[in-house]
């Protein structure tokens, strides 16, 4: 008996060793961003910037590039991929320098310049030394980088991360000037940027978007659904080189199942509609894997359903559950207003108005509250952010008059009610009137 | 007698603690203690592994939170969490109602399972060095935070970070906890998606977890960020209440008398408000009251105590709720009220009775050529005002109604016209009349409307409540009621 026992807790040891380490990977993947061998559904994409990185770190061939794409789509895992395949080269790896900006650490082109200072490792050669310009700087900086020979200059990558935040700066000095010297033939740079916005050249001034190249390689998302699920199995599948292949086998089986199942596809269906990007699918595989555990060591399709809900619920909803019913009276008094006044905006004396008619004819679950109490009832909606102040002008207004908007919708109210703790039926039907 | 199991994570020999976390069961764990080596007990130095893997709710208990009512959401936080050597979600947006205990849940976890991390209350950062120096000063001791600059941007940040990870790098995911992230929105606009991103942007395993009461479609900034793994912390439901607040009972009162009186306050209160802070407020005011120590009464005779209780809830609810008067305060009155039969009165109950006489007229002139149209001011105020056609006059519409849109501004030669009509007794213009003007103006109680320097035709606005008015012209024995347009 004692033997049996040992056997099993020492089997499940085993499965629990095994399942930290199936955790651990799959988690680098969804977490960590890891990059994957090859990247999905962008073969074009990579070879046409693979190319262009290759004439400037072999050639010396200048060139800009603008990687546009919406949120999640891959760009930075493209653009890593494309480098560490250029980094393979032996001779490439010697001469080529990577600099990495990002618009959202480097918000002033005095401490982008810095920054590229930092990265290129020639703060000793600049010392205490004060240029003129911007222009001076960055070709003392190019200049510094020229090889023993003094034939050529080593080529550069500039990668501008968040490039759209790059052209609120100033005057646009950074990008003028970077873009400037890749037209020029002072030395092989490469400028990458990488954007979310479509319209990112209308932001660019003119001077600069004369020197851009205009070459823009744009990540929207083509994937049919059946790639999508492809695309799905071989995320959660483990790779070649796990150690124990009896648990190898029974995970990636269990994982082809998954995928087959009706349950498992409509949810990804459902998915696949509203997003066809790398990032939200890791966001929902991270809280299906979240639940995988040793005495639980599969995933199974209601995982999947169970993190869908997480994903799509309506955060307001959620809210609004936690309501006092004075402050849910309040709501319904201010939707019957916006019904009968379509919209337009109210100010507390007119919900209390609606609040009172109420409490006299229909009520007789509410107590009747003073008008202190309900103003504070108020000022908490107001702090949940639900109601918000229409004039931001600084005329002292009565705070009983100042003109609010509801920013909850109709149906969001009427769900809400349906899910609401014990709810008095007079306040439901209140809701349900037309009229108030 | 019993091989050694290695312990995956912390590659310790030792089978004891894992396998005690994995069965509850009392009877298999003795057997496995008595054949340990030589009896010792390890304990496996990475808890959370225990904990994660088995998703046991009795585990749970072993971060001793007291509060059973959030096993639930404890175990989605936990089961975010990782372990030594495994990557984390970079940001994790925790949401809620106040007091519901987000920030409990997550520092007790944290702390009790020993992971290395760092909270801030953005509510206490002024400014971004703030934030910054108080992450890198819990995160990697206390010489780090030297290494910034006086002023230091997310830039400077970032580059501090980085040198410091290089030293002393992390095989454990690094928490950091920013508390009232609603705040973080109002502060330069790069801070917030460089901190949903900062795993990316410093090349380290670290996670970042946003605790706010506002929901994350708030947050979302113009072109977009990235997005955070969002978590609900549910509120409490009456019944968890009543459990909470039970649980630090006076030891003078039987806990059935406790619970009852608890369930009388969550009557009353738990309509209006249901932040537990709040009401543990209410609670710890009302909870040492000489109520129950009337000799007449026994404990079991509730509708008695009730009876007596009531008006003190219905008081507090008056007062004490709206803060207009202090716990200490309130305490303080209700002892003299065994003596003297005084009621507690808030704040706002003291302001009108110390303006002088003209002062108070003057108040009243102001609400009524606030609240009155100018076309009605000949048939209220003119002795002798002639026909006016009714039906003009009459029109009113419910929206309109004055009451409901706030007070209109007026200029100063109505104000004073309609003040002469109003007082009984002649009245010079003098200079202390118009300086009760701008007295009033002073108290808030008229607000001026335009510019400073109208020196010739200056516009106010009068800025209190009917019920205040109605209550200072009872003391001038003044039917107002007559007077307003609205109430006609």
């Amino acid at each position: 008996m004692d033997n049996i026992i040992r056997k099993y807790l020492i089997m499940t040891l085993f499965k629990y060793g095994y399942i930290f380490q199936v955790q651990m990977i799959l988690r680098e993947r969804f977490c960590h961003q890891r990059l994957p061998e090859k990247p999905v559904g962008m073969e074009s994409q990579h070879k046409h910037l693979l190319e262009l990185l290759r004439r400037t770190a072999v050639h010396g061939e200048s060139n800009s590039v603008l990687i546009v794409g919406p949120r999640g789509s891959g760009k930075t895992m493209l653009l890593n991929c494309v480098l560490r395949e250029l980094l393979e080269v032996k001779d490439v790896n010697k001469n080529v320098l990577p600099v990495h900006l990002n618009g959202l650490l480097q918000t002033d082109d005095r401490i982008a310049l810095k920054e590229i200072t930092r990265q290129l490792n020639l703060e000793n050669v600049v010392g205490d030394k004060v240029f003129g310009s911007f222009a001076e700087n960055l070709a003392f900086l190019l200049e510094a980088l020229k090889k023993g020979d003094r034939s050529s200059s080593r080529p550069v990558l500039f990668i501008l991360d968040e490039f759209d935040l790059f052209a609120h700066h100033k005057n646009q000095t950074l990008l003028y000037n970077l873009l400037d010297v890749s037209q020029s033939a002072q030395a092989p740079v490469a400028v990458i940027g990488l954007t979310c916005r479509l319209d990112v050249l209308e932001l660019l001034e003119k001077r600069v978007k004369s020197r851009f190249s205009h070459r823009q390689i744009h990540l929207l998302s083509s994937l049919s659904f059946i790639q999508y699920l492809d695309n799905v199995r071989s995320q959660l599948s483990l790779p070649q080189d796990f150690p124990d292949t009896k648990f190898y086998d029974e995970w990636n089986d269990s994982i082809k199942t998954l995928c087959e199942d009706q349950l498992v596809v409509d949810v990804l269906q459902s998915h696949y509609n509203s997003s066809k990007d790398f990032r939200s699918l890791h966001l929902l595989l991270m809280l299906a894997l979240s639940r995988v555990s040793a005495s639980k060591p599969a995933i199974k399709p209601t995982d999947l359903l169970e993190a869908s809900r997480v994903c799509m619920v309506d955060s307001k909803a959620n809210i609004l559950h936690g309501l006092s019913i004075l402050e849910l009276c309040l709501i319904i008094a201010m939707k019957h207003l916006n019904d009968i006044y379509e919209g337009e905006p109210f100010n507390f004396q007119m919900v209390h108005n609606e609040f009172k008619k109420f409490l006299q004819r229909k009520s007789h679950s509410i107590h009747n509250f003073d008008k202190p109490v309900v103003i504070k009832a108020f000022e908490h909606l107001q702090q949940l952010e639900l109601i918000k102040s229409m004039d931001s002008s600084t005329a002292k207004i009565q705070k009983e008059y100042q003109l609010m908007k509801l920013l909850l919708d109709h149906s969001q109210i009427m769900e809400a009610l349906q899910k609401y703790p014990q709810c008095p039926t007079d306040v439901k039907q209140w809701a349900m009137s037309a009229f108030g | 007698m019993q091989e050694g199991i290695q312990c995956s994570c912390c590659e310790s020999e030792q089978c004891l603690s894992v396998i005690r976390g994995i069965h509850s069961d009392d009877s298999v764990e003795k057997t496995f203690l008595g054949n340990g080596r030589n009896g010792d007990k390890h304990t496996c130095i990475c808890p959370i592994e225990t904990l994660v893997w088995t998703n046991d709710y009795t585990l749970v208990q072993r971060a001793r939170c007291n509060i059973d009512c959030h096993c639930l959401s404890m175990c989605h936080c936990l089961s975010m969490l990782s372990c030594s050597k495994q990557c984390s979600y970079p940001s994790i947006f925790i949401y809620g109602h106040r007091a519901t205990g987000k920030s409990h849940v997550i520092h007790t976890l944290l702390k009790e399972l020993e992971l290395p991390y760092a909270t801030v209350s953005c509510v206490e950062c002024v400014s971004v060095g703030l934030l910054f120096e108080q992450v890198l000063l819990s995160l990697f001791g206390s010489d780090s935070a030297s290494l910034l600059s006086r002023n230091p941007s997310l830039s400077d940040f970032v580059r501090v970070y980085k040198q410091l990870c290089v030293q002393a790098s992390a095989k454990q995911t690094r928490y950091i906890v920013l508390d009232r992230a609603e705040l973080l929105r109002d502060m330069e606009a790069n801070l917030l998606p460089a901190f949903l991103r900062l795993q990316e942007l410093v090349e380290d395993n670290v996670t970042v977890i946003l605790l706010s009461e506002i929901v994350w479609d708030k947050f979302r900034p113009n072109t977009g960020c990235f997005e955070p793994l969002l978590l609900h912390f549910p509120d409490y439901s009456k019944g968890e209440l009543q459990q909470i607040l039970s649980e630090d009972s006076h030891p003078s009162y039987s806990p059935e008398l406790y619970s009852a009186f608890i369930n009388i306050l969550l009557g009353v209160f738990y309509s209006v408000c249901r932040d537990l802070r709040e009401l543990s407020l209410r609670l710890s005011m009302l909870k040492f009251q000489p109520l129950f120590s009337l000799p007449s009464v026994k404990e079991s005779d509730t509708h008695k105590l009730w009876r007596n209780i009531e008006p003190h809830l219905k008081k507090a609810m008056q007062t004490v709720y709206l803060r207009e008067v202090s716990s200490v305060q309130w305490e303080q009155q209700l002892k003299m009220e065994e003596k003297e039969a005084g009621a507690v009165r808030g704040l706002s109950a003291h302001a009108h009775v110390e303006l002088p006489y003209y002062s108070k007229f003057l108040l009243i002139a102001a609400y009524l050529a606030s609240y009155n149209p100018a076309r009605t001011d000949k048939r209220f105020f003119l002795k002798h005002h002639g026909k006016i056609k009714k039906t003009n006059f009459l029109k009113k519409h419910e929206k309109t109604s004055n009451h409901l849109l706030g007070p209109k501004p007026f200029p100063l030669d109505r104000l004073l016209a309609i003040f002469y009509s109003v007082v009984d007794s002649r009245v010079a213009p003098t200079a202390s009349v118009f300086c009760q003007i701008s007295s009033l103006v002073t108290l808030q109680l008229l607000n001026q409307v335009g510019h400073d320097d109208q020196l010739d035709a200056p516009k106010y606005k009068c800025a209190v409540s009917l019920d205040f008015i109605l209550a200072i012209s009872r003391t001038v024995s003044f039917d107002m009621v007559k007077y307003l347009y609205d109430f006609l």
